[in-house]
């Protein structure tokens, strides 16, 4: 499963394609933030490089959301679970690092002015493709589970909660854990 | 105003630690509400700008709200604060599923969770949506990226470099 142990160097053969490809996936998150590269992430390392199971990577997911804290360290554990320590360390950063670094440069350059009709074409024209790609997600995670009928009626009675009250999300994911260890799902 | 970068990573260790599925909320509670370092009408302007910069929401926010307050070692700070302390509970989380994730009821404990997460992400992509405007044009644009993406699997780049294009020049053409 993990080869967290056996961080030699030919860890940097995975490690570096891994860092190259979610570092250009970062600057690709514009607007919904990294929710909607999950997706290509997930391509990426379970079907692409067989590095992980889509179970996994849906375990990681669930793990950081569970957990508090901004929702893309499940790209730390999805790095841990591909190679170990190095591969949360560089993942984390590979994620972090290109925005940062495009904010600050955008911040010194820009004062405050309002964007133009070019910018206002690109974020109103890339608005509905960032939702298709988050309905991706759920589409993504929830196949990446056991798929069954008791898995849809939880993943459908969250969603349904969650549009229709005030609740803390996160109670949802109490509930479906729940749901798991009684043997419904 | 002057917050050195040690307030600032205290402040957004504070936000972090507090933001069970979803940090935003926490965000402007802390930064406006309580610390009042930002007023209620500069929030959304740091906020749209964040969304609008490529990378993590919270993280571009957090960043531009330290540079702006102390410079680089501020965007550092703040963004340290925002990640440090959840990197080591969702690591330490991660190891625990290492050991015991073989284990049947944590197998179907996560296997639960995964699938309320699911509905989650589905809930905010229908909350998304819903601000969209009801034109044939932008629900053609959703419907491929999700197909592309979703059902088919092709690679975001590929998938992006074809609709793309399209969804900014009917935008700019004003075409819904």
């Amino acid at each position: 499963m993990v080869n967290s142990q056996s961080a030699d160097a030919p860890v940097w053969s995975i490690v570096g394609p891994m860092v190259a490809h979610f570092a250009m996936l970062s600057l690709m998150a514009i607007g919904g933030g990294v929710v909607m590269v999950a997706p290509e992430m997930q391509r990426y390392v379970v079907d692409a490089h067989h590095w992980i199971s889509a179970e996994q990577f849906s375990a990681a997911y669930a793990i950081a959301q569970a957990a508090p804290g901004p929702n893309l360290l499940f790209v730390t554990l999805v790095g841990w679970q591909v190679a170990g320590w190095t591969g949360a360390a560089a993942a984390t950063l590979a994620i972090l690092v290109p925005p940062a670094a495009l904010t600050i440069a955008m911040v010194r350059v820009s004062t405050n002015r309002a964007p133009g009709p070019l910018g206002r074409a690109v974020g109103k024209g890339l608005a509905p493709i960032s939702v298709g790609l988050v309905f991706a997600t759920g589409w993504i995670l929830f196949r990446g589970g056991s798929g069954d009928w008791t898995a849809a009626a939880v993943a459908l009675l969250a969603a349904f909660v969650v549009l229709r009250t005030k609740i803390n999300p996160v109670w949802m994911i109490a509930v479906g854990a729940a749901a798991g260890v009684m043997g419904l799902v | 105003m002057k917050i050195s970068p040690l307030q600032l990573f205290i402040a957004f260790s504070q936000m972090a630690l507090s933001g069970f599925g979803g940090v935003l909320p926490f965000a402007y509670r802390a930064l406006v509400e309580r610390r009042r370092w930002l007023s209620a009408e500069e929030f959304p302007k740091l906020l749209a700008l964040s969304q609008v910069m490529p990378g993590p929401t919270i993280c571009n926010l957090s960043v531009m709200f330290g540079y702006r307050s102390a410079g680089l070692s501020g965007a550092a700070a703040a963004l340290g604060g925002m990640i440090a302390l959840p990197i080591a509970i969702v690591l330490a989380l991660g190891i625990g599923y290492q050991q015991f994730g073989d284990l049947p009821p944590v197998r179907r404990a996560l296997a639960g969770m995964s699938a309320a997460v699911a509905g989650l992400i589905v809930a905010t992509a229908v909350k998304m949506a819903r601000a969209m405007p009801r034109r044939i044009a932008p629900i053609c644009l959703l419907a491929l990226a999700f197909a592309g993406v979703g059902v088919m699997r092709f690679p975001l780049l590929a998938v992006m470099v074809f609709v793309a294009p399209i969804g900014i020049l009917l935008a700019w053409r004003e075409r819904w």
